[in-house]
């Protein structure tokens, strides 16, 4: 479903240049959830936003990446492209237009896209999301940061997409707020057959909601795993030990052992 | 804990008077602490961080702090005059921030900002300051403290600048620390790092912690004792390793919400929330 390889990703020029990715690969099949974790700076986000092609005259891209069949050249994206794919961002509160209201939000996408009766699949967007119909004429400011990420993901399957892209969908979110967001998202992938590119820095969500993951560090993959290694506590390279071990809690003695890695 | 509690705290309550009627975001909150370190989890809006503030007397203005009784060593903290709470704050008990970015000054060197607050509780030489600073930038695993004491704010990682906080608030030795998601806002490894510094720092010289956080699995495992809060209440108390034996129904919810590393659940518990969970403390006001 998703074939990226060679993917370079360098922000700015000359002294200042910064090689946020190198060298990544990563496939995907379809119907599968794949995570991608790793620390802050690691590239994990930027990775998902090339796919995205949201990195046209911010960043130079290179690599070959092909979604669907469809080969994506440089960060141009087809329309074809845009409606299957969909991106939910980590930030609730700053994702959605705050002069908006919940109906204009989860419009546009299908007016973008001129969908036939747009009231209908924003209704229907809600419902599927586990908000009703109320919900249409609010502002963002009006609810809660759950309900918010909940719209988020309704505005993401406006358009049907096949993909969805996820960048830390929860992290915003207390515990309880999360476990009905991540239980969402397992029952949409479910009745829609949807694919799902998780970025996360937390090993327990990834474990819970993907197949198989790769871990980051400084814009490189680590490794690549299966979910059941991740469960098994068997990753094979130091670093991602030390990361599962520091997702345990806090024990004294660990830590002394803890590496740098550079 | 044999010897007398450093902190008394019974029956706090923190109202706010809004537009559409009193908030009340704690009600009723006791507890003690001694030299130990004492977890406080809830979720946003559980009034763990409003606890914290009002110890240190820092509810924001139109906030209304009532209590039977606010005692730090002796001193009433909830009748203390602004000279005895300028004493106290940093000098007794000092409050780590979330997030150093917006906690630190960004316009002072971290050098002169950590000497401030030394020399604003001892009477001392800007020589002596300066040394002392030196010595805590190295206690807190700052590998060039030289270049650390002039950089500013901004030239230091996140974790390194939860650390510089952390020497800020341990300089003046004060007895009890206050850490409100003191290392939210940083990576796993990092996070433990920082927290090990704090906790080495705590066991030497034997002080009291108050440790407010989100997190349950960190604070189980970081903490002796742990409060649970719920709507500004106080649901639950015990001892952080009988966690995983908590009774009350909201504990319970929380840490079965958790998506685990280990299992493969379909689905996971969702926290249903029972309007008995709260006594009404109401009544009091």
């Amino acid at each position: 479903m998703i074939d990226i390889r060679n993917l370079d990703v360098v922000f700015g020029h000359g002294g200042g240049a910064h090689h946020a990715v190198r060298d990544f690969a990563m496939r995907i099949e379809p119907g599968q959830s794949y995570g991608l974790v790793g620390e802050s700076g690691s590239g994990k986000t930027t990775v998902l936003r090339a796919l995205a092609g949201l990195l046209d005259r911010v960043a130079r891209v290179s690599g070959d990446m092909t979604v669907a069949q469809e080969s994506l050249q440089g960060q141009r994206r087809s329309r074809h492209f845009r409606r299957r794919v969909q991106m939910v961002f980590q930030d609730p509160y700053g994702s959605l237009h705050p002069r908006h209201t919940v109906d204009t939000i989860l419009g546009e996408p299908a007016r973008v896209h001129r969908l036939d009766r747009i009231e209908d699949r924003v209704v229907q967007a809600l419902e599927e999301v586990g908000l009703d119909a109320s919900f249409r004429f609010r502002y963002p400011h009006q609810i809660s940061g759950g309900q918010r990420q909940r719209v988020s993901v309704a505005r993401a399957l406006i358009t049907e997409p096949e993909i969805v892209l996820l960048d830390e969908p929860t992290s915003a979110l207390d515990v309880s707020v999360q476990a009905e967001v991540l239980n969402l998202l397992m029952r949409l992938k479910r009745d829609h057959g949807l694919t799902y590119v998780l970025v996360s820095h937390n090993l327990a969500v990834v474990a819970h909601m993907c197949e198989a993951l790769s871990v980051m560090q400084n814009g490189s993959v680590v490794e690549t795993l299966g979910v059941q290694q991740l469960r098994d506590h068997s990753p094979q390279m130091p670093y991602t030990r030390q990361l599962l071990t520091a997702s345990l809690g806090y024990d004294r003695a660990a830590i002394d052992a803890f590496e740098e890695f550079a | 804990m044999s010897e007398s509690p450093l902190l008394r705290v019974e029956d706090l309550h923190v109202s706010y008077n809004t537009p559409t009627g009193i908030v009340n975001a704690v009600s009723g909150v006791s507890f003690e602490l001694g030299r130990e370190k004492l977890g406080i989890v809830g979720e946003s809006g559980s009034g763990k961080s409003q606890t914290g503030r009002a110890i240190l007397g820092l509810t924001a203005t139109g906030g209304r702090v009532r209590a039977k009784r606010l005692e730090f060593d002796g001193t009433d903290l909830l009748h203390a005059d602004a000279r005895t709470m300028r004493e106290v704050r940093g000098g007794c008990i000092s409050m780590i921030m979330q997030d150093p970015k917006y906690s630190l000054n960004p316009v002072m060197t971290i050098g002169s900002q950590i000497e401030e607050a030394f020399l604003v509780h001892r009477a001392t030489s800007k020589a002596d300051a300066r040394q002392r600073t030196l010595d805590m930038l190295h206690a807190v695993k700052i590998r060039a403290p030289e270049r650390v004491y002039r950089a500013y704010p901004h030239e230091v990682s996140g974790g390194m600048g939860q650390r510089i906080m952390i020497a800020m608030m341990m300089i003046p030795e004060p007895d009890i620390i206050i850490a409100d998601e003191p290392t939210s806002a940083l990576d796993v490894t990092v996070q433990l790092q920082v927290l090990a510094v704090l906790d080495d720092m705590l066991s030497e010289r034997g002080m009291g912690l108050i440790f407010i956080s989100h997190d349950l699995n960190l604070v189980a495992s970081f903490c002796d004792r742990i409060l649970v809060m719920y709507g500004g209440q106080v649901v639950e108390e015990c001892a952080a390793a009988d966690l995983d034996q908590a009774t009350h129904p909201y504990t319970r919810g929380l840490l079965n919400c958790l998506p685990s590393l280990d299992g493969a659940r379909e689905e996971l518990p969702v926290l249903r929330r029972d309007p008995a969970w709260l006594s009404n403390s109401e009544a009091s006001r």
